[in-house]
């Protein structure tokens, strides 16, 4: 049967991808941000999963403001990036898991998650960035990806706990899948940002560490969190810091934290990254 | 429509279905810089290409102007408003600086050493 074996959370900032792409990792800007990420890029690759099921959100890319799913599920074989203004980052085309991915969306759809079915869907950085924090630059991806994307660009975004509750249910999914499959759920997005208004820059280092602590220890408070009050302390783009709960919702009541990694800043934002271990 | 509780949030712009009803035609616009025959044609005429749109006088002012302020505040949704600044090369990091009146380096410095810090800007009400 299909498991779910670990969990990561990992900030997608635009410009870390650019960084890379553009031979710029031994900057100083940039390094301390790769070299965050040795321990996760070695664990991987000793623990390799099959499928990972990568919980982002996609930046006016795939998605323009006339349609707007609350959560859409990646059902396609492949996943070309997207051409986000400046031509498509030139990374390989992300291989899906059609069989899987079609599972999660019957099992969810009929545990009452009414997600949108993607047959054809471009990924943007939100997506690609945390393959390339954990995977580098590879000719193909090594693993297979089935991308969820969650709005919280457009108000009404989901709540905290409907995210956490949707990442439960994807793990009944995946339990119930007859392949022997290693699967992780990456959650992404994050940690405190905001790019417009007068409080554009703001950085909640304080909020953030406690939102660490709190996602294994206790995730109660983080579902329970009002948007006004994730928006108030993480910034109007922390708000993508819901995204993190549905991985941990479906890691299980109990997690184990294996890895931390908090640098501020990566161009406007703070960079958190977490790889968690579900515990029986 | 709006939650009144993100109007106590300052400095902070809230991505509502009020704003997308405002905003609507402008946000196509930018959306429609997403390829890049259209690109190619916008920096070519500004205006010919913003005429095409059903977008208010002010609103297509505030793009030949690059005013990111007040393309949020006639319902810009920010990552739609950031294809403007793709076209011009311009880094996300300098348009975040426009909005609080610092220059781009300023604004750099401050992240650097730790971004801006929230205290004293969580709450118009002094909730916070």
């Amino acid at each position: 049967m299909a498991r779910i074996s670990a969990g990561i959370g990992s900030s997608h900032v635009p410009a870390i991808g650019a960084a890379l792409d553009g031979g710029r990792t031994a900057h100083p800007d940039w390094a301390p941000i790769f070299s965050g990420y040795e321990w996760t890029r070695k664990w991987v690759a000793e623990h390799p999963p099959d499928v990972v099921i990568l919980v982002y959100n996609d930046h006016a890319s795939a998605f323009s403001l006339d349609v707007v799913p609350t959560f859409a599920l990646g059902c396609a074989d492949s996943f070309a990036p997207a051409d986000e203004g400046w031509g498509p980052r030139r990374v390989p085309v992300v291989p899906g898991h059609s069989r899987l991915a079609w599972h999660i969306a019957t099992s969810v759809v009929l545990d009452e998650f009414d997600l949108t079915i993607m047959n054809e869907m471009k990924v943007d950085h939100g997506l690609t960035v945390p393959l390339s924090l954990v995977f580098g630059q590879p000719a193909e991806w090594p693993v297979k990806v089935i991308p969820l994307a969650v709005n919280v660009i457009q108000y009404p975004t989901p709540t905290a706990n409907r995210c956490f509750r949707l990442g439960e249910a994807i793990a009944r999914a995946v339990r119930s899948f007859p392949e022997d499959l290693d699967v992780q759920v990456w959650g992404t997005g994050g940690m405190s940002h905001q790019l417009a208004g007068e409080r554009a820059g703001l950085i909640n280092r304080e909020w953030d560490t406690r939102f660490l602590d709190q996602l294994t220890a206790d995730p109660e408070a983080l579902r329970t969190m009002s948007h006004e009050e994730y928006i108030r302390e993480a910034g109007s783009e922390g708000m993508e810091l819901i995204m993190w709960l549905t991985m941990r919702g479906a890691l299980g009541p109990k997690a184990r934290e294996l890895r931390r990694f908090y640098h501020v800043p990566a161009s406007n934002t703070a960079v958190g990254h977490l790889v968690l271990s579900p515990e029986a | 429509m709006t939650p009144q509780a993100f109007q106590d949030i300052p400095g902070t712009y809230v991505f509502t279905g009020e704003r997308a009803i405002e905003g609507r035609q402008l946000n196509r616009f930018c959306m429609s810089l997403m390829s890049a025959p259209n690109r190619a044609r916008f920096r070519a005429d500004e205006r010919a290409y913003l005429d095409e749109w059903t977008m208010t006088e002010a609103q297509k002012q505030a793009v030949v102007n690059r005013d990111f302020r007040a393309l949020l505040e006639q319902g810009g949704n920010i990552f739609f408003v950031l294809k403007i600044a793709a076209v011009d090369g311009r880094p996300t990091q300098s348009v975040a600086a426009s909005f609080a009146g610092q220059s781009t380096e300023e604004y750099a410095a401050m992240m650097r050493s730790g971004g801006r810090n929230p205290a004293g800007l969580k709450s118009i009400s002094g909730r916070f």
